[in-house]
């Protein structure tokens, strides 16, 4: 229904603009400063159009195709420069008229003035009290984006970006400085045009931000302390993310239409470094068991180049923006088809948006409307495949038979597919086919009433909705290795979810644009209504020719929903333009807690001083355009991330292939799950200090911010004490961690001159994590709650959260070295004279060593000899842009760094042991060259908890690169159509010292991850 | 223009009002699917279908089998199987089995180097009381008030109660391995609802009597061995864990009880509803639900019931080397679990006896290394238990899968047999345990020619191990004949060693897992760890 909608607004707006006849005219100039000095990349706009261009290095300016009536036009031109007041001028053209109009501009500080989105309203960046960041469609990451986070990373001070893999549509980790909780939530909240989004995954799609097309958004408003987040509350413990789309221009203008093409080809940018097939032959046959010779093959195959490939990928977007009256709209096309670097991995996405902010009644009633209708399709490869490294490059691709189709394959003795080998690397990907279609629609329909009467007073209603259905299916060849003993299999999936939301609010602005007065106030006060929803079918899985089922269905469908009702208000008071207070309070109920912990209550209080606006500092600071310093306190809540229901006693009923059997009866089981009949919201206090300048006229401006956050009432997952619950483990609140840190920023016009100009943009960030308390009875002694699996054996864990230390803290063994720096093997005997009485006899020798140190002393190496070495989250996060300007050129680059964070490489301590060679169950893997160091190969058990394989993450990584050159105005289209072209590299270099693939590794334990690809782009853009 | 302002926020506020009352309803949200304690228990038949959950503790490990939403968290889930981490504990510090696995925990087993925090140690320990919870709630949710409250028929009340009863029996049935492996333990019962609190401890012999206690009480209650459907606990459950309770008293309290453990041993025969079977092979086949013997099963299905634990974990986990996971009726070899060279020579007999069941193609007997353990190709392999039914056919997996039909024989009469024996010989009574001991060997010989003519406890003991091998009761019985500890017998791997070495006593008990050790200031950690 709303999908025809769309497209009924769609076709409707096509025949409207076609409608437009109009008549041109044009304004030429200078732009100078007030030393005669020429302005460039001034911004030249005219009203009631999207015309507009910048000055050139000349100061010059031309603006053509200016839409006039047939008679004279009244129209107002606006020229924004950064460091100069605004200037607009109006001018009667009439049509073909050609004006020459030089301008002089006055220095002036603007970007203060600048309007910013916040919670449930804007406001004057002057008058922001907290800690918000606005990263603006210039600042964009450059190149061929899938997703919309990506277009920010390493862009804002204390938000950390890592995308999760190089798949295609792959998610990214967003962490706002630091984590908030351990088992809640740690995503920031994300609002899209007002409607707070569902972060929870959809089936069938990589990452639920994939169906949100980068090419729509215009900026993105980063609200990071309590006092800017506690007005959502609830959600906020994380920090907000407000992200506003393109939207069509204000006032009659013609249709503009922009058209973007980007062409890239992705590549392996590394390959894991493994043995050759010939380089195994010789180890085996060198160290290896008879029965390990036995299993060798004669081949020398690369698996890691049969699945990967370079892979292309294109982006076209078509953006239709115009105004007709007071009917402003832009509706967007967007096409990608990104290729995987894995083979048959692809992502295909289209878009369709839609925005209309009309206005009626003489501005009195202001409507915004947006639709974003999105579709995926994606083909995923067998992820098995990453594997790809480590299957025996001693054997051949292809078996000479027709078993398996084909591809050569472990066997046991009976022919069977051995269960416990892996399989072949390229009859994963060739012998499985897994296909998702994934629609999603995010609407929201906001109106603005400005209530007659009562000055500076509007109610707002805000609807939104945001649907998703995912299907897909994953089919498995019944003559695959894989699929033998099922004889192949069959799967169907969809997920529906969905959730909307409703609110109002008043808002009060006494400010009616008067300027100076001495008491500004803006008060709002609302509610909203937000309730979510996720259903999946509940379907049984087949084998390939869907006459047997292999897995059973589950008894019932799978249904899911909680809701949240909020009540809120902020007063924004501003005295003499320069004392700025702002206190909110958000009351929110949560349908995820007992009707008596239901609420919470989120309060905050925020004060800024600007300081540059006091006489005394003008008259004696005037290289200071501008100082102000912020201070705020604030609350905010959590219950992200806990189940729907986990406060009630719940029966659930237990699958077909689960059942137990009384005589001749099998029973269904019903299983009553734990419970928490206490859980109630996660708090995170907050207190930011902060301090924003700018220097000669904002060439330099920055800020510095102080923060600490602190979380009680921690929802952790913990042990409950035996007996005492359906479960040995729960879900609740206990204990409290807290996030210190400090983030400066800085953006630098280092120099424009003529021809040229450079723009820095960096941002330094330092966070400390640290576990307070993490049990209802505080115990020192306590190992902690152990986390961080590792592969290698099953159960092994890395990490732990322990009372004073960081979250996902290495628990470890310290490994002990001889003489030579090798590491000590489990299970070597002494060479050293153990009971001292001066010779190497046969009981020394017998005596096994430690490889660990006994920290403890005992005698005996158990967990009690693990002790904290380091942590996975990087202390420092950097991040610095450039940008270059000469003449029509401009050249961009931007890098990231972290530091201080430490990777447990499970490649090298599991597959880089002579262990994981295997050969005693019948096949062989391949290992990785980072045997070499240690040859780990005598002992029974990997080494995997030793602390030698804990390694620096550092790294500093170059996202991209990009040169540009405007063609203008193209003559071949009789200067009509313009012409904007880039070339981009995204993920130029990684400078680093681990050993492994990436040092940018989620949760930082390092096994196969899908390599981010180098990306060489070619970008077209033509607007018309 | 004052009063207009008021009079629109008195507006908005009533809206306001208005939405937020209808939205606060929506605050109220209840699972779709699945329900709520009171609608279950609101229906008679629910009952049988929460008993089987109790049952089920000791096969499955979670809400879908093999694995998915699994019961006990922290750990594998396929670790968590009950029989699984039983079989564990009490069979890897002995002499009857080695597991090549370097998981953490496999190694300290076999080496007797466990402590407080090993995750095989916790998994029984969590598994038990999991198991205890569900109990109790499912005891206090069908006691006779509950159920006059919801005004059942009487017929329906009957059969609750008998539910009830058995329930009462697997909760006493857990506590029995709480205190056999952990000996000093947490107490919750029905009355416990819940919730945040920290349950009392109860000494060794404190809760051999509630163990005692229930079991009596119970005893008369349930149904007649014969009558109750096969996999559910009959009188004669009860009677064999009584049994079992009284022939360790000596160890439990101090305090020897042969003669109740003669008495109740006799009671389970008497019933005439358990007979040995013929072949000694097929009580651990596929088809093993129609062996004559079985007193007290665990369920197992390679359909209908499947986890990773359990009987599916001794054929697969035993499957390795040269042997084809197919001639066993499944299709994975796992590669981990052999039998030391001292349990092979119990065996005075390799070709007669017909439980003599080592694979031993390839396979060395002995082990020299201390790396030997983690490779399959030491020690003999024992694939005990099989997949086939005694026709030699397939279990209902035909072999595509690694799960199988084999029941685990938690209570089998060849046991009581041998404690029938064990018992007599301890109170002097030579004649009636040497008719025991020769009923088992006549059926192992498939001849009376074997018999033996006069027996010594050491003799029992060695019995036990060629008739009960594998079968979760080793550990107890070097127990209650001070084999365990100290350093009159040894084994490859006791105490770390590979030709073995004397182990402290204090390793006859297990310890507290450390993680509730925190949690509950009431519970003591058990001497030496």
């Amino acid at each position: 229904m709303k999908f025809k909608l769309s497209i009924f607004f769609f076709f409707l707006f096509i025949l409207m603009t076609g409608s437009v006849i109009s008549q041109k005219a044009s304004i030429k100039g200078k732009i100078t400063d007030q030393k005669s000095e020429s302005v460039y990349n001034a911004l030249i706009s005219v009203s009631q159009s999207t015309l507009k261009t910048k000055s050139d290095p000349d100061g010059k300016y031309e603006l053509i195709g200016i839409p006039v009536g047939p008679s004279k036009t009244t129209v107002e031109v606006t020229i924004k420069a950064m460091g100069y007041d605004d200037f607009t001028f109006t001018v009667e053209l009439e049509p073909n008229q050609v004006l020459e109009k030089n301008i002089e501009l006055t220095d002036g500080v603007k970007s203060f003035e600048e309007a910013i989105v916040i919670g449930y309203g804007t406001t004057r960046t002057k008058d922001l009290t907290g800690s918000a960041t606005v990263i603006n469609e210039k600042n964009f990451t450059q190149g061929s984006m899938s997703t919309p986070e990506q277009l920010i990373m390493g862009k804002v001070s204390g938000l950390k970006i890592n995308t999760n893999d190089g798949a295609p549509g792959s998610g990214s980790t967003l962490r706002l400085r630091g984590g908030t909780s351990i088992n809640a939530s740690n995503d920031p909240l994300i609002v899209v045009d007002g409607v707070p989004l569902d972060n929870g995954g959809i089936a069938g799609a990589a990452n639920p931000l994939s169906l949100i097309n980068p090419n729509d958004i215009a900026s993105f408003v980063v609200l990071k302390d309590a006092s800017a987040t506690a007005i959502y509350g609830s959600r906020a413990a994380n920090g907000v993310i407000l992200i506003t789309t393109k939207k069509g221009s204000s006032g009659e203008s013609p249709l503009k239409v922009v058209f973007d093409t980007k062409h890239s080809i992705s590549t392996v940018a590394k390959y894991a470094d493994v043995l050759s097939g010939d380089s195994l032959r010789a180890l085996i046959n060198r160290i290896g068991t008879p029965a390990q010779q036995n299993l060798l093959g004669d081949a020398n195959t690369d698996w890691q180049r049969l699945v990967f490939r370079p892979a292309y990928v294109t982006d076209n977007n078509v953006s239709l923006t115009g105004g007709i009256k007071n009917f402003p709209y832009r509706l967007s096309f967007g096409n990608r088809i990104e290729n995987g670097l894995l083979l048959r991995d692809q992502f295909m996405r289209n878009s369709v948006t839609l925005n209309l902010t009309p206005s009626f009644f003489d501005n009195k009633l202001q409507v915004e409307v947006n639709n974003k209708l999105v579709n995926t399709r994606s083909f995923f490869a067998n992820r098995g495949a990453l594997g790809a490294a480590y299957f025996d490059p001693t054997q051949p691709v292809y078996s000479d038979t027709s078993l398996y189709g084909g591809y050569y394959e472990w066997v046991g003795a009976n022919g069977n597919p051995n269960t416990l080998a892996a399989k072949n690397p390229l009859g994963l990907i060739r012998q499985r086919e897994d296909q998702s279609d994934v629609w999603r629609f995010i609407g929201n329909a906001k109106v603005t009433y400005k209530i007659p009467f009562v000055n500076g007073l509007k109610a707002v209603v805000n609807g939104g909705i945001d649907q998703s259905e995912g299907t897909g299916a994953t089919l498995t060849d019944s003559n695959s290795a894989s699929g033998y003993f099922t004889r192949g299999s069959y799967s169907q999936y969809r997920s529906n979810k969905g959730n909307k939301l409703i609110e109002a609010y008043f808002n009060y602005n006494n400010s009616n644009g008067k300027g100076n007065q001495f008491l500004v106030t803006d008060l709002t006060a609302g509610y909203s209504y937000q309730d979510w929803y996720s259903s999946s079918p509940n379907w049984a899985a087949y084998n390939q020719a869907k006459d047997s089922i292999i897995g059973p269905a589950a008894e019932f469908p799978f249904y899911t929903k909680n809701s949240i009702l909020s009540f809120y208000s902020r007063g924004i008071f501003t005295i003499k333009d320069r004392y700025i207070l702002n206190a909110s309070l958000r009351y929110d109920g949560s349908s995820r807690f007992s009707p008596e912990a239901r609420w919470g209550l989120f309060p905050s209080v925020s004060a800024a001083w600007v300081i540059s606006d006091e006489r005394f500092f003008k008259n004696y600071m005037k290289k200071i355009n501008m100082l102000k310093v912020r201070a705020g306190y604030g609350v905010t809540g959590q219950q992200d991330g806990i189940g729907d229901y986990a406060y009630i006693s719940n029966y659930f009923v237990g699958t077909q292939t689960a059942q137990y059997i009384f005589g001749p009866d099998t029973l269904l089981v019903f299983r009553p799950s734990g419970f928490d009949a206490n859980l109630q919201w996660e708090q995170t206090s907050a207190i930011n200090i902060g301090l924003d300048f700018g220097i000669l006229k904002d060439r330099f401006s920055g800020s510095i911010d102080l923060y600490q956050k602190t979380t009680t009432n921690l929802l952790a997952v913990v042990p409950v004490a035996a007996g005492t619950n359906f479960t040995n483990e729960i879900l609740t609140n206990v204990g409290s961690l807290s996030n210190t840190g400090i983030e400066f920023s800085f953006n630098a016009g280092v120099f424009a001159n003529k021809n040229s100009r450079l723009d820095v943009m960096g941002n330094a960030s330092r966070n400390i994590n640290r576990v307070i308390k993490l049990s209802q009875l505080e115990d020192e002694n306590s190992i902690g709650v152990q986390v961080g699996g590792i592969s290698g054996g099953i159960g092994n864990t890395v990490q732990v959260h322990r009372v004073n230390y960081a979250t996902f803290s290495y628990l470890v063994y310290e490994q002990i070295y001889d003489a030579n720096g090798a590491p000590i093997q489990v299970g070597q005997q002494a060479t050293i004279d153990i009971n001292n009485d001066g010779q190497i006899t046969a009981t020394d020798k017998w005596k096994d060593i430690h490889a660990y140190v006994d920290r403890n002393g005992d005698g005996v190496i158990n967990i009690n000899d693990r002790y904290i070495a380091n942590k996975a989250a990087a202390d420092w996060f950097l991040g610095l842009s450039l940008n270059y300007q000469y003449k029509k050129w401009s050249f961009g680059l931007s890098m990231r760094s972290e530091l201080g964070g430490y990777i447990y490489n499970n490649i090298h301590s599991n597959s880089g042991t002579f262990q994981s060679v295997n050969g005693t169950q019948g096949f062989l893997n391949n290992i990785s060259s980072l045997y070499y160091e240690d040859e780990i190969r005598k002992i029974a058990t990997n080494q995997l908890l030793s602390d030698r394989y804990l390694e620096k993450a550092d790294f500093l990584r170059v996202d991209y690169f990009n040169v540009g050159y405007n063609f203008g105005k193209l003559e071949i289209f009789n200067d009509k159509v313009g012409l904007n072209a880039a070339f981009v590299v995204n993920n130029v270099f990684v400078f680093t010292n681990y050993s492994g693939l990436d040092p940018e590794i989620g949760g930082g334990i390092d096994n196969n991850i899908y390599p981010r690809p180098r990306m060489y782009s070619l970008n077209l853009t033509f607007d018309f | 223009m004052k009063k207009i302002r008021f009079s629109s926020i008195l507006f908005g506020a009533a809206i306001t009002l208005a939405v937020s009352t209808s939205c606060k309803k929506q605050l109220n949200q209840s699972p779709k699917y699945g329900f709520n304690a009171e609608v279950v228990y609101s229906d008679p038949n629910n009952y049988i279908n929460v008993l089987a959950k109790l049952y089920s503790g000791l096969s499955m490990t979670g809400l879908s089998g093999p694995a998915g939403a699994g019961d006990i968290a922290g750990m594998d889930e396929g670790f968590s199987a009950y029989v699984r981490v039983l079989w564990n504990l009490q069979e890897l510090p002995t002499d009857e089995a080695v597991c090549g696995w370097s998981d953490p925990g496999i190694p300290a087993l076999n080496k007797s180097e466990w402590n407080a925090d090993d995750g095989w140690i916790k998994g029984m320990y969590y598994r038990i009381y999991y198991q205890i919870a569900l109990c109790n709630e499912f005891i206090w949710q069908s006691r006779d008030e509950k159920l006059n409250e919801r005004g059942f028929s009487q017929a329906d009340r009957d059969k609750i109660k008998t539910y009830r009863n058995e329930a009462r029996f697997l909760r006493a049935l857990s506590y029995y391995h709480a205190l056999d492996l952990y000996g000093n333990v947490p107490f919750v019962d029905a009355n416990d609802r819940v919730g945040a609190f920290q349950p009392e401890r109860i000494t060794r012999p404190e809760l051999f009597s509630y163990i005692e206690s229930e079991l009596l009480a119970i005893e008369d209650e349930l149904l007649n061995p014969g009558i109750a459907p096969y996999g559910r606990a009959s009188k004669s459950a009860a009677q064999t864990l009584l049994a079992k309770l009284y022939l360790n008293a000596q160890v439990y309290t101090g305090t020897p009880r042969y003669p109740d453990c003669k008495t109740f041993c006799e009671k389970v025969i008497n019933s005439g509803a358990h007979q040995l079977d013929d072949v000694y092979q097929d009580i651990f086949l596929a088809d093993n639900h129609t062996s004559p013997e079985i007193i007290f099963p665990v369920v197992y299905d390679g359909l209908v019931a499947q986890a990773y634990g359990g009987t599916i974990y001794l054929v697969n986990g035993a499957i390795g080397g040269a042997m084809i996971p197919a001639n066993y009726g499944v299709n994975g070899n796992w590669g981990g679990l052999r039998v030391t060279p001292q349990f092979v020579d119990k065996f005075q007999d390799s070709t007669l006896d017909s439980r003599y069941l080592f694979f031993t193609t390839n396979q060395i007997k002995d082990f020299t290394e201390p790396d030997h353990l983690s490779q399959f190709k030491y020690g003999y392999a024992f694939p005990k238990f099989k997949n086939k039914t005694k026709a030699g056919l397939n279990g209902s997996n035909n072999a595509s899968s690694p799960f199988v039909d084999i029941d685990f024989p938690m209570f089998r009469l060849a046991d009581v047999y041998l404690m029938l024996a064990e018992s007599a010989l301890r109170l002097g009574d030579q004649g009636t345990a040497l008719q025991y001991v020769n009923l088992i060997r006549t059926r192992a010989y498939f001849t009376s020619a074997f018999n033996v003519s006069s027996l010594t406890l050491d003799d029992i003991l060695d019995e036990r191990a060629r008739e009960l091998s594998w079968e979760a009761t080793r550990r107890t019985d070097l127990i209650r004949f001070g084999k365990f500890s100290g350093g009159d017998y040894l084994w490859a791997f006791k105490g770390g060693e590979v030709a073995g070495i004397s182990l402290a006593a204090y390793k006859e008990l297990y310890p507290i897992p450390n993680a509730d050790v925190i949690l509950n200031p009431n519970l003591v950690q058990n001497s030496g760890y």
